[in-house]
């Protein structure tokens, strides 16, 4: 979807302001939401694909205005609403009124080192042969799904080069509306800066993104 | 909620605002606790491991090894995944790592313009400026002048090569190792490894300055 988290190529937000010695966490609630997220994800109620959708489907003013940690909070306050694990006036209230729903899983402590280290990788075999090769010319479809995507606004109808085959991942665009993982192939294409924003662009530079073989059309 | 933003009228917005959100978390982690969803001593675990055990050195070892070890280095470019796990670093959001190497003719830049992808396993959590939207927006549009608030300069000719982390693939940025530090050990050169110089917002400390 076109949300308020698609913002490469955005103007008007100011200046990067980089922090000295910037701690990991700024406030003591920013530690919990955290790790509330973390423990949830666990329990396999939703994958990472749906998080990050429930994150771009809070209202564009209240995205922008929220610091980083309160749009997680507020990213799984929509997932636990919408999948039936909690109601908002639970949620408000901090109390248990309607019974709990039973989960996949539940994250123990003791078994979280091992579970962070072997992480969640994305490839899956392939089922068909990559479509495209290195050096392979391509352009980034000119599309606008209303649900998630990882196709930025910024490329889409650009012109790039395939620069890397990254393997088969779990496509994200069917994974997050609930459609099963359908892997798909994943390249790095290399976009000109001048393609990509005109004259303006410093000569030689290039954007390098990760885009799934359903984004592409061979030019 | 009501009564305790009574309580605190006297407290500024921005102050009654961090009030409301420290409660609405705080509720949210006992309503999850009471319907059994998770186990609170997780969160601590989570918070341990990110606040006090995995940072920006891991991925300092890993570039100085890459400095230091022409072997390492080759087998970093080739499968950097394997190679960071050679060091004992592997997991969450590092399941695929891509290491890019900075030259004089071509500077690598790590962005997540969608969301704020970060390859943790080598850096830790991601920095508030990393996740905020003036560098989201302008990493891809104004690399050179984003570089400038890092105060970065890099030559004309030098190339810039933004890298935007749209899938799972994380990037780590093997910085030019710095003139000067012939013969240094490995503990001694990762002392010049900076976050910024791995997510190429910054260059490595010069020799001198990390006496």
């Amino acid at each position: 979807m076109n949300g308020p988290h698609d913002l490469g190529g955005a103007q008007g937000f100011g200046p990067v302001a980089p922090e000295r010695d910037e701690p990991v966490f700024h406030e003591a609630w920013e530690r919990r939401a955290f790790a509330l997220v973390l423990a949830m994800g666990g329990t396999g109620t939703w994958n990472l694909d749906m998080s990050r959708h429930a994150r771009e489907r809070i209202p564009a003013a209240d995205y922008l205005g929220s610091t980083y940690y309160d749009i997680w909070r507020k990213g799984l306050e929509r997932l636990l609403v919408e999948n039936g694990l909690a109601t908002s006036d639970e949620i408000a209230s901090g109390q248990s009124v309607e019974e709990p729903v039973a989960v996949k899983r539940k994250v123990l402590a003791d078994a979280i080192p091992a579970a962070l280290a072997k992480g969640a990788p994305t490839t899956r075999d392939a089922a068909m042969p990559a479509a495209f090769k290195i050096g392979d010319r391509v352009r980034a479809k000119v599309m606008n799904p209303m649900g998630h995507t990882r196709l930025p606004r910024y490329v889409r109808g650009k012109l790039g080069t395939i620069v890397a085959t990254r393997g088969v991942h779990v496509f994200p665009d069917a994974n997050a509306a609930g459609l099963g993982e359908n892997p798909q192939w994943l390249y790095s294409v290399a976009f000109g800066a001048r393609d990509v924003w005109g004259p303006e662009a410093h000569e030689g530079d290039e954007i390098r993104i990760d885009l799934w073989e359903p984004y592409l059309e061979r030019v | 909620m009501q009564e305790h933003r009574h309580n605190h009228h006297d407290h500024d917005h921005e102050g009654s605002h961090l009030d409301e959100v420290e409660l609405r978390v705080r509720a949210l982690e006992t309503l999850l606790t009471e319907k059994g969803y998770i186990d609170p001593a997780a969160l601590d675990v989570f918070i341990e491991t990110y606040e006090k055990k995995v940072g920006p050195r891991n991925g300092a070892r890993v570039v100085a090894r890459a400095w230091a070890d022409p072997d390492y280095h080759k087998r970093l470019m080739q499968d950097a995944t394997a190679a960071i796990t050679e060091l004992g670093f592997s997991g969450r959001q590092g399941e695929h790592m891509v290491a890019v190497e900075n030259t004089p003719d071509t500077h690598n830049m790590v962005v997540c313009t969608l969301c704020s992808c970060y390859p943790w396993t080598v850096l830790g959590l991601p920095p508030v400026w990393y996740k905020s939207p003036p560098y989201r927006s302008r990493a891809v549009i104004d690399p050179r002048g984003v570089l400038k608030e890092f105060g970065v300069t890099l030559p004309q000719e030098t190339r810039i090569r933004v890298w935007d982390s749209t899938a799972e693939i994380r990037y780590l940025v093997v910085p030019m190792r710095p003139a000067g530090t012939d013969g240094w050990s490995e503990e001694k050169l990762a002392e010049l490894v900076t976050r910024d110089s791995m997510i190429g917002t910054g260059q490595p400390l010069s020799p001198n300055s990390a006496a």
